[in-house]
């Protein structure tokens, strides 16, 4: 709302622009709105009378925009499963407190209600301080990135996990890719006694352009990925090589490994989730009820953190995973807005003389 | 002999005998600049680095480059370096400009008479003792004495507009004995020792004596002003001089007037120094709790290092001490953007920038002088809106200071002058209306003869008001002068004198026919009715403000010796011993009741033994070199005593325009005026009265005359009990110069309590050094309110400088005042738009800015802290560390800045002509310390409605993305600060009543180019960087729909309670301004109503207005709330309607 205030002002000075040229002194400033402060300019006031509809209008669309967002909230199916292994009767109890690798662990569980639509497989830790500032720097992207110079000579920033004691380049080094996540997880149904493998799907689940752009394995024409990594050695934490993570899929080795890319991109807060797999096959967009049966590869100690491990089946909508928060807010908000319209209503005809009063 | 004296030898002719030691002297160089090219950086950065703030950032980037911090040094460096360059090269440029200046100066040419012969060498090569030569319209290149001229009596003409401003021509001499020596053969005969003072800042005192070889005798003459050409000045009206170089270079007068300009600091930057401080302590807290809490924290080996987070070796071995110092700072960098750097370059820009919009300002342009207002220090613009107290000189800044001769008292009876013409009092009316301008000097005359024994007297009186002065003539015209002779009027003279009194008086008595034809020097000769007269002048006794009075000793024509005196008849009554002195005093004080300056003019006739023994007095005090300013006052006195009283006069001195207008419109303003004046008691009066100073319903206390001291204190609790039994009415208090310093001695409390209880006071018969005094005075006491001294004059700079804020008028008495002062105006009536409207702007723009930034770095940093609960305080940045950088230099400096250049409140013809508003913003009111905590408070709120909202949005870390995939602690962070930026640059937003297409630009530019710049940033490897944290982050984050839904929710949600505050308080209690700016849009442009409530005479008529309103229904104010986007044309476009007296006229 733009109110031309001044222009009849302009005009009426430039009209006397003429004579005054003709006359004009030396020392005489300028006549232009500019300089005597006379810019057109809207002058808004926040008056009752504006802020009154606009609380309605605010409070009505939140209201709205609310409710969409719990009803879209509510559409998504999540379900939680801790396997720890703290408590006796917990199957991980052994595996957790034998720190034997690769120890072998299952977990069962039920769900009631049929998931429609595809299912996204995640894993939680709480307590993991991936923000934490000496663990979070340690990482050398530009080793990640694929330079040759750097994967034989990590940046400093990596340490402790830059060389190994026998002073070889650790690729990846840094305490981040030291830590990486390296739990398995298999998924079956249990089909009337018979268990059906629940296919896992691992593609996609980084970000695009992590594994395009900011990660890629050094390029070293006719040479394959451990010709390539020869001269480094793997993480001390590692069983497995960077270039022989997934045994399954040779793409999918090296830095660009997704599960890798995936913990490489640290959490903000303690308590995280990050993507596993997505369900894929025979029940990519329908898992019936059930028994379901997750066989896990017990290897990520956090009994000492102390934390916990956790697996999730979670929906998404357009709105990503099961957030109650946003439509809730919306709603109070919303509400609010409206309370308070009403009670600026009423003040305001209740004491609506006040202008009246003027001086 | 004496340290504090120098001695010259003239052409450097040392004594030739073994014990003489050569003095040393400065040379002749002016060096202005501060630097040169080798000292520039180190000077230039120690400087800098001595301003406290700069020192802090330093301090913080060397923390930075020492230990391991989370921010690279690069983001404090890299502000600070930007900084401290630009200063830089500021000033570099500023001292190169400089450079150029002095080595003209000092290259300029000039010739020095050398070895028997004119030498032209350059101005830096001369030397104390040389003798230059300076031509007609050449400035004098040292502070010379003048030895000769081409003239025969050896004067010459000087102006000294380029030290003073004073444009009229000043008469300089040399001593008789060296006039003669005009060719440069007879100089180099010259031999002569000069003795004066050292160099000293004064540029109107000159001690000296000169002792002259002339015929094998010595002779010492003395030297004074009056023999001293001064560095700067320029030689006019004379073809040549010759002058001995006496003080050179950098110990000229001009030279050491370079300096010495008091820094003044304003309410508001002290209040930013408090700000500081707490933030300061603020910053200190943050970091000692986080270095606490994370000992707290660490003391468990599963925090301090679990297994996936291994410390390094070196991290194990290092000392705890040592950490934990190293962990403080590094929380303190952390935090450190909690103290802006950019508040001080944006005030700077601010203040710089803004500071043009005066200058600019048509209303402070006078049409008729050709001058606009002059900013002479940014540093104060906004302490113009917090002025509670104003002094006022009288003469020259309220009135006109053009002075109009207009009745005498002759002998015991009045004249008055009309039409060029001595009329006495009473016989006006039977003037004849057509008087042939032919026979004016007979007809004037014509009435003398009804009493025919004091016409002797009448003319006595005329010729001592034409003799005794100072007054030049030039008969030089270079400007107009072929104007004057198309005019036929070839004889034309024009009086130049220092004191527009004389000019004034000079000039009615060559209307009434005693014509002031000219002084050479030593005779003055006059026309008197057609008969010239010549007149010797033997001594001048100068006009001083200790004595009030001026005099000349002459002899007449008949070689009679006589003296005549003029003066303030406080200073020449009390020493007459005849003439009509009871009437004349009556007469006097009927003058000054009209508002008219009086003089008394005396006289008294020596005896030749009388006037041998002046003769030697005089020149004995003249030559002294010690005390010679007490000797000179003791034979003054000696003098002027046993006077014949002659009679008075009364000039008048035109009240400026708009005086009473602008001294009602500050007192609406809650400013009170102190009107402070060298004239007598009843003028003062008279003048307050008419100027407004002094209503007619105002309870007039006087304090004045007052002997003792206890005398002084039972008048000032008399009137004290006065004041409180009776606070109904205004009271006006009315105070001497002598009884101001009684009450100032003893009594400085109850005299205050007196004067804060009274509306308007009034000093009169006050010494400069007094004004100041009363100034500082107020300025001390326990309220410490902000004073504005306002004045023209020389005797008005002290109180200029000591004022918070001191104001030049650009008048007739010279520039003194408008040199020293902070801003400088040609009128007194545009002190109000000066003070209303620009210092009301100028002071919510630069509140609000300070405000404001701290708000904004408060919602910077709050989130890095809140974010070490949950990361353990390690030290890790929520945002990436460009944009730790960037946020104050980009994202959020530009609309601040155009805030606070063209923020209005109110328009100003309403700021005008409300001066109420003016109470909105006194006592620093947006700087208190409601304000204060109501935008620390609110920055904190906010940065706690980023975090946790974004913390909640993030709940248990579910997904955000329709994909399913995650976000990382980048794009959390990422997200907080887009929200921050977002809601910083609406906050201000909110805050913006004037919006200009600039406002708009700026801030939804700044907004835009957050965008644009984080698209960039994050859509690019870096090449250089080591870390690609935020590559694509940003988009990922617009990717997501929670992102922005949760955008819009918080953002709006920190405003919202804002804006409910505002519209509450708006409607509930809403401050003038508030209302004021209702009126703008609603009532006042449709109703009759706003009109009249903008005038004093709204009481009358407003009711009656609105009530007719009301019963036609249009200014019901229902209707007023919503309709408010209709705007009056009539309102807008007219200007006069708006001012203050036109508006009383309106037909309400």
């Amino acid at each position: 709302m733009l109110i031309v205030f001044f222009l009849p002002h302009l005009l009426y000075f430039s009209s006397y622009w003429s004579k005054i040229l003709k006359m004009k002194k030396d020392n005489k400033p300028d006549n232009t709105a500019f300089t005597q402060q006379r810019l057109p300019a809207w002058q808004p006031v926040l008056s009752v009378g504006i802020v009154l509809p606009l609380f309605f209008i605010i409070g009505l669309a939140f209201i709205g925009i609310g409710i969409g967002l719990l009803i879209t909230s509510n559409n998504i199916q999540e379900f939680e499963e801790e396997y720890t292994g703290i408590g006796d009767n917990s199957n991980c109890y052994i595996c957790a407190n034998n720190a034997t690798a690769n120890c072998k662990c299952t977990l069962n569980f039920t769900i009631a209600q049929p998931i429609q639509g595809s299912v996204f497989m995640y894993y939680g830790l709480t307590n993991y301080y991936q923000n934490h500032q000496k663990y979070l720097s340690s990482r050398d992207d530009q080793q990640l990135a694929g330079e040759t110079y750097y994967l034989k000579n990590p940046s400093q920033s990596c340490k402790p996990y830059q060389m190994d004691i026998n002073n070889n380049p650790i690729a990846p080094c840094g305490s981040i890719a030291n830590s990486f996540f390296n739990d398995a997880f298999a998924l079956y149904y249990n089909n009337q006694g018979f268990l059906d493998e629940v296919k896992l799907d691992g593609s996609a689940i980084a970000w695009w352009t992590d594994h395009n752009v900011k990660f890629s394995n050094p390029s070293q024409t006719g040479s394959n990925l451990s010709q390539i990594f020869e001269g480094t050695v793997k993480p001390i934490n590692w069983s497995k090589p960077v270039y022989n993570l997934d045994v399954n899929n040779p793409d999918n080795n090296g830095f660009i490994n997704e599960d890798f890319l995936v913990w490489m991109r640290t959490a903000a807060l303690p308590d995280f989730r990050k993507l596993y797999r997505r369900i894929s096959g025979n029940y990519s967009s329908f898992m019936p009820s059930g028994n379901y049966t997750l066989e896990i590869t017990y290897n990520y100690p956090v009994k000492d953190l102390p934390g916990k491990k956790k697996v999730i089946f979670s929906t998404v909508s357009w709105m990503g995973g099961k957030n109650q928060f946003l439509g809730i807010a919306y709603l109070v908000f919303g509400s609010l807005c409206f309370v308070m319209g009403f009670i600026l209503l009423i003040v305001y005809a209740k004491y609506q003389n006040v202008e009246d009063n003027d001086d | 002999i004496w340290s504090d004296t120098r001695t010259v030898y003239v052409a450097n002719r040392f004594p030739q005998h073994d014990h003489y030691i050569p003095q040393k002297f400065a040379d002749n160089r002016i060096i202005s600049s501060k630097y040169t090219v080798w000292n520039f950086i180190p000077k230039n950065l120690f400087e800098q680095f001595r301003r406290i703030a700069n020192f802090y950032f330093l301090i913080i980037f060397l923390v930075q480059l020492m230990i391991d911090t989370p921010t690279s040094p690069v983001t404090s460096g890299l502000p600070l370096f930007f900084v401290i360059t630009v200063t830089a090269i500021k000033q570099g440029f500023e001292d190169w400009l400089r450079h150029k200046a002095d080595n003209e100066v000092n290259g300029a040419p000039v010739y020095v008479v050398r070895s028997g012969g004119l030498v032209q060498t350059r101005s830096k090569n001369i030397r104390v003792g040389d003798i230059v030569r300076v031509a007609k319209d050449e400035t004098f290149p040292a502070d010379l004495v003048l030895l000769s001229s081409d003239r025969r009596e050896g004067t010459c003409h000087v102006t000294t507009a380029s030290l003073d401003g004073e444009t009229n021509l000043k008469t300089h001499s040399a001593v008789p004995e060296t006039a003669i020596s005009q060719s440069v053969s007879s100089l180099e005969a010259i031999v002569a020792v000069i003795e004066c003072h050292q160099p000293e800042a004064d540029l109107y005192r000159f001690v000296g004596r000169i002792t002259v070889n002339h015929c094998e005798e010595e002779i010492v003459r003395p030297l004074g002003p009056e023999n001293l050409l001064l560095r700067g000045a320029r030689l006019k009206n004379t073809k040549e001089i010759f002058g001995v170089a006496v003080y050179t270079g950098m110990e000229t007068k001009m030279a050491l007037n370079y300096k010495s300009k008091s820094q003044k600091r304003s309410a508001v930057e002290k209040s930013m120094n408090t700000f500081l401080m707490i933030y300061l302590v603020i910053l200190l807290f943050e970091a000692v709790l986080s270095t606490i809490l994370k000992y707290a924290w660490q003391a468990e080996e599963k925090w301090d290092e679990p297994w996936y987070n291994q410390k390094t070796e070196q991290e194990r071995n290092s000392s705890k001490i040592l950490k934990f110092i190293s962990d403080f700072l590094a929380f303190l960098v952390l935090y450190n953007f909690i103290i802006p750097i950019s508040l001080y370059v944006t005030v700077e820009m601010q203040k710089f920038l803004g500071s043009f919009f005066i200058g600019w300002d048509l209303d402070l342009y006078h049409e008729e002088s050709d001058q606009k207002a002059q900013v002479n220090t940014s540093d104060l613009n906004e302490e113009l809106g917090q002025v509670e107290y104003v002094f006022t000189d009288k003469t020259g800044t309220l009135t006109e200071n053009e002075m109009q001769f207009r009745e005498c008292s002759i002998n015991g009876v009045k004249y008055q002058e009309i039409n060029g013409k001595l009329v006495p009092e009473g016989m006006a009316e039977d003037l004849p209306d057509a008087v042939d301008s032919n026979l004016v000097n007979n007809l004037t005359w014509a009435y003398f003869p009804t009493r025919p024994k004091s016409s002797e007297e009448d003319i006595l009186f005329l010729k001592a008001v034409s003799l005794c002065h100072t007054v030049q003539i030039s008969y030089d015209q270079a400007d107009g002068l072929g104007d004057r002779q198309a005019n036929g009027i070839l004889h034309q003279m024009e009086y130049y004198a220092s004191s527009p009194d004389e000019k004034a008086l000079v000039e009615a008595t060559k209307r009434i026919g005693v014509t002031f034809n000219g002084n050479n020097g030593e005779t003055m000769s006059i026309t008197s009715f057609g008969k010239l007269e010549i007149y010797k002048l033997l001594h001048i006794l100068e006009f001083d403000a200790n004595r009030r009075r001026m005099s000349v000793i002459l002899q007449t024509p008949s070689g009679e010796k006589m003296l005549f005196t003029k003066g303030a008849e406080s200073s020449i009554l009390p020493y007459t011993k005849t003439g009509e002195i009871d009437k004349t005093r009556m007469h006097v004080d009927e003058l000054a009741l009209k508002g008219l300056r009086t003089l008394v003019i005396a006289c008294r006739h020596f005896t030749p033994e009388e006037y041998i023994e002046i003769d030697r007095r005089l020149h004995e005090a003249r030559t002294a070199l010690q005390q010679r300013e007490e000797r000179l006052a003791d034979v003054f006195s000696y003098i002027e005593k046993d006077f014949e009283l002659l009679g008075a006069v009364g000039v008048e001195d035109k009240l400026q325009e708009k005086v009473q207008e602008t001294i009602e419109a500050l007192r609406m303003a809650g400013i009170k005026v102190w009107v402070l004046t060298g004239d007598k008691h009843e003028t003062a009066v008279s003048v307050s009265l008419s100027c407004g100073h002094f209503h007619r319903t105002m309870n007039i206390l006087e304090l004045v005359q007052q002997k003792s001291d206890s005398e002084c204190a039972v008048q000032l609790r008399r009137l004290d009990k006065r004041i409180k039994e009776d606070h109904v009415i205004q009271h006006g208090l009315v105070v001497d110069g002598a009884s101001l310093s009684l009450a100032l001695r003893q009594h400085e409390k109850l005299f205050m309590d007196v004067c804060r209880n009274c509306s308007a006071v009034l000093c009169c018969r006050m010494a400069p050094l007094q004004k100041a005094k009363v100034v500082r005075l107020l300025k001390t006491s326990p309220e410490k309110p902000i004073t504005l001294a306002i004045g023209d004059g020389a005797n008005d700079v002290s109180m200029i400088q000591e004022a918070h804020v001191g104001i030049g008028i650009m008048g007739k008495e010279g520039r003194q005042a408008v040199r020293n002062s902070d801003y400088a105006i040609a009128r007194f009536k545009f002190l109000s738009k000066l003070l209303l409207v620009h210092g009301h702007f100028y002071y919510i723009r630069i509140a609000t800015l300070v405000q404001y930034f701290f708000y904004k770095n408060v919602c910077f940093i709050t989130p890095q802290f809140l974010y070490q609960f949950f990361c353990l305080f390690s030290q890790q940045t929520l945002y990436d560390s460009v944009y730790l950088t960037l946020y104050n230099i980009c994202f959020t400096s530009l609309p601040i800045l155009v805030y606070s250049l063209f923020e209005q409140l109110v328009h100003p013809h309403v700021l005008q002509n409300k001066p109420a508003l003016y109470r909105d913003i006194s006592k620093n009111a947006l700087l208190s310390c409601k304000p204060f905590l109501y935008w620390t408070l609110l920055g904190f709120c906010h940065a706690f409605v980023f975090f946790f909202g974004s913390y909640l949005l993030m709940g248990e870390d579910t997904s955000l993305m329709g994909n399913g995939q995650m976000f990382g602690n980048w794009t959390f962070g990422t997200l907080v600060f887009t929200i921050m930026v977002i809601t910083v640059t609406l906050k201000l937003a909110l805050e913006t009543h004037f919006w200009t297409w600039m406002n708009h630009f700026v801030t939804w530019g700044s907004i835009a180019f957050y965008f644009i710049f984080s698209l960039f940033y994050g859509g690019i490897i870096w090449p250089f960087l080591h870390t690609q944290d935020m590559y694509f982050v940003f988009v990922q984050l617009l990717s997501s729909g929670s992102a922005w839904f949760a955008i819009i929710l918080i953002v709006i949600t920190c405003l919202f309670p804002d804006v409910i505050k505002s519209v509450f308080y708006r409607h509930l209690q809403p401050t003038n301004t508030q209302k004021t700016q209702l009126n703008r849009n609603g009532i006042g442009i449709s109703c009759l109503d706003s009109m009249c409530c903008f005038s004093d005479g709204e009481k009358a008529c407003a009711p009656v207005g609105r009530m007719l309103d009301r019963m036609i229904g249009r200014c019901s104010p229902t209707r007023v709330g919503r309709s408010w986007s209709t705007s009056d044309p009539y309102y807008s476009n007219d200007r006069s309607i708006l001012t203050l007296s036109q508006v009383e006229a309106t037909p309400c």
